[in-house]
């Protein structure tokens, strides 16, 4: 990079070009890839769902969920919305199913959707005098494979046939077995719906339900075990719906601030340092395209916070400028030569750049590990921002500076 | 040159009284919590047509919705309004909405959030392990950082510093929050601990340029003057650099905060509070304490 500064810088700055038109959300940037927008700025819902594990044996417990996950996903991909994200965290006992929902028009109906969910099981039912005990079996909702309408051959009302998977079928009949001559009750969604007597032990993974069904209500129940049942109960304990028109304005508030911000800085740059100051400016506009570009190409989903975290690196991009910028002034003080002060102003300056930089760092990955998603866009645009500006503040100004001091020794 | 370090009595009174200040109001006032911390409901609307009164919509959600003690506020700039509220389930949200718009036909649903306390109670934990991780990370890289420069001064004494410039930093600003929360109704939420953490993360970067400073004068100027005289030198030298890097983080920040979207202005305010105590304590703070933390035998 020493012998041909202007052919590395010629790199960088196409390289930045190119970035900067892959990122413009408009033209070819836009058909070959849009970008990716949180829920802040483009509307939608966020809904958090508390996973009741109880009654779940803790080894299953995490088939239970991915299960739980693949049944919810499902459902959210019937609403048509473009993707949809379904992500379960685990911590400690607690264990929660997140849905995001992007631009969704009609989020109560989504709601009701995810919510009304056929919660099946089996119960025992032990008889202590005149209270009635029901006793949870492992027999749930988690074995059915399908379900279908049938009607009874001589009342002819409807009834909802399921059929369990092998699993299931097996321990289907080892507690019809275990009940015989006994009742078995059958609760939908925690409500007893029957509790019909077994006669014998019931193998072959098949079983009736005849509550007192309409042909639609029984035809629902169909439709929804079909979709698939869900394996544990679920309950919707936090909800952050924000509209498109909310959305739409924080963007363009924030891409404001940015483009005001990003100007300011640059004319300060230009004002206290003059020449360098305007190299450090241009710096600063590949930093924001290499930035910018690095964010869409992993993709990352740009957040309200995400966007305010990768502003406040435009402010501290120039910090590594400005401590060089300042060393290169002492240098020249001290009598050394323009391109001999350039170099060990770039060596001296080095140090506290990186022990300042790795603090951010260290800042922004705990951030990251510590927090939940709406933040966790904050700590990553800042932890990628600080690395970028690193790498720009140091490569693309050192080359600039260096281009610039040949032309003046020619 | 400026003596900072012959000055210190003077810095440290100053700090002293808005740390003072700071601590009696977390103390008295304490921090009002959002929803997201103690788990209730957020609900922001718009209802552009009619225009009610503030207290038409606050008789309304008494009388009307019979949500008993919300809080309802009108932000006079967006013309949007705010109630806080205990947690709702869907069907009863849903039940608002449907009254709201039959009385207003032009209402307007913003963003609504209804959290569960468990949530939020896990999620302040969470806050307060990552403060307490940063402070040590920092600090201790700090320490493993000037491990060269452990005379006169050990490298562990520039971490304790450290650690204690950045309880400075975040308790002021904190302390601002408290205030603002006893007479303006203003929340603390994640974002407050954001930005605390963001302003730790970067106030310790002046104070590393400072440090650093001192840490190659010693080097170079061992034994030829005192310890108080190169932080003085060292402090000076560094002065314009400190102070540039936090203005073009301040400007950045002041874009947002006249230009950005309402919803950020709290947690941009408490990061310039934050960065603006961030250049003090780096200047007239940090450098002074290593000053007095030099062992009297020493030069």
């Amino acid at each position: 990079m020493r012998k041909h500064p202007g052919l590395f810088l010629g790199i960088i700055v196409l390289v930045a070009i190119a970035a900067g038109i892959f990122v413009y959300p408009k033209y070819w940037g836009a058909s070959l890839q849009p970008w990716r927008l949180g829920l802040d700025l483009v509307g939608g819902s966020h809904l958090v769902y508390q996973i009741d594990l109880s009654k779940v044996d803790p080894v299953n417990q995490d088939s239970v969920i991915a299960g739980l996950r693949d049944v919810i996903e499902k459902r959210v991909n019937l609403f048509g919305v473009s993707e949809p994200q379904v992500y379960t965290a685990k911590s400690g006992n607690q264990a929660q199913l997140i849905v995001d929902l992007a631009g969704i028009k009609n989020v109560s109906d989504a709601i009701n959707q995810i919510g009304q969910t056929p919660l099946l099981d089996f119960r025992e039912v032990e008889q202590n005098g005149s209270t009635t005990n029901y006793v949870y079996t492992n027999l749930t909702g988690e074995y059915i494979t399908g379900a279908q309408l049938s009607f009874d051959q001589t009342v002819g009302s409807p009834q909802v046939e399921i059929t369990f998977n092998a699993d299931g079928a097996g321990i289907f009949e080892k507690i019809t077995a275990a009940n015989v001559g006994k009742p078995l009750a059958i609760f939908l969604d925690n409500n007893l719906i029957e509790a019909p007597t077994v006669r014998q032990a019931i193998s072959g993974g098949k079983a009736v339900i005849s509550g007192n069904f309409t042909i639609d209500t029984a035809k629902t129940l169909v439709e929804r075990f079909n979709a698939g049942a869900l394996p544990a109960p679920v309950t919707l304990v936090n909800q952050q719906t924000v509209s498109a028109t909310l959305g739409s304005d924080s963007l363009k508030k924030v891409v404001l601030a940015g483009a005001v911000g990003t100007l300011i800085v640059m004319l300060f740059m230009i004002f206290y340092y003059g020449l360098f100051g305007l190299f450090a400016a241009f710096a600063l506009v590949i930093y924001i395209a290499l930035t910018l570009g690095v964010f869409k190409i992993i993709p990352i989903t740009l957040s309200l916070s995400g966007l305010a975290g990768f502003i406040l690196t435009i402010g501290m991009a120039v910090d590594a400028n400005i401590l060089i910028f300042e060393r290169i002034k002492e240098e020249v003080k001290r009598g050394l030569p323009k391109t001999s002060a350039i170099e060990e102003g770039f060596r001296r300056a080095w140090p506290s750049i990186r022990d300042s930089n790795t603090s951010t760092i260290i800042t922004a990955v705990i951030l990251y590990f510590f927090t939940s998603s709406f933040v966790r866009g904050f700590a990553l645009t800042l932890l990628i921002g600080v690395l970028v500006s690193l790498f720009s503040a140091i490569t693309t100004t050192r080359l600039f500076l260096r281009v610039s001091s040949r032309e003046i020794k020619k | 040159m400026i003596n900072i370090v012959g000055r210190k009595k003077v810095w440290f009174a100053l700090s002293g009284i808005f740390l003072a200040v700071a601590i009696l109001a977390i103390a008295v006032y304490g921090f009002k919590e959002s929803a997201e911390f103690k788990g209730g409901s957020l609900w922001q609307f718009k209802i552009p047509t009619e225009h009610p009164a503030l207290q038409d919509v606050q008789g309304f959600f008494a009388n009307t919705l019979k949500v008993s003690g919300a809080d309802i506020s009108l932000d006079t700039t967006n013309q949007s309004f705010l109630a806080r509220f205990d947690t709702v389930d869907e069907p009863t949200h849903q039940k608002l909405v449907g009254l709201s718009t039959n009385k207003w036909a032009s209402f307007q649903e913003l963003s609504f959030a209804s959290i569960g306390p468990t949530v939020g109670a896990g999620l302040k934990k969470n806050a307060i392990i990552a403060m307490v991780l940063v402070l040590v990370g920092i600090s201790l890289y700090i320490a493993f950082a000037f491990r060269k420069a452990s005379r006169p001064v050990s490298s562990w004494k520039y971490g304790w510093i450290t650690l204690l410039t950045l309880f400075h930093d975040v308790l002021i600003p904190a302390g601002m929050l408290a205030i603002l929360g006893h007479f303006l109704n203003i929340e603390i939420d994640t974002n407050f601990i954001v930005a605390l953490l963001v302003v730790m993360g970067f106030s310790v970067h002046d104070t590393i340029v400072v440090f650093d400073r001192i840490r190659e004068n010693l080097l170079a100027r061992r034994g030829k003057s005192g310890f108080g005289v190169i932080v003085n030198d060292s402090v000076n030298q560094t002065l314009a650099r400190s102070v540039n890097t936090s203005l073009t983080l301040i400007l950045v920040l002041l874009a947002l905060y006249f230009v950005g979207p309402p919803d950020l202005k709290y947690f941009v305010l408490t990061l310039l509070v934050g960065v603006t105590t961030g250049i003090y304590s780096s200047i007239f703070i940090a450098s002074p304490a290593l000053v007095l933390m030099k062992p009297k035998n020493e030069s």
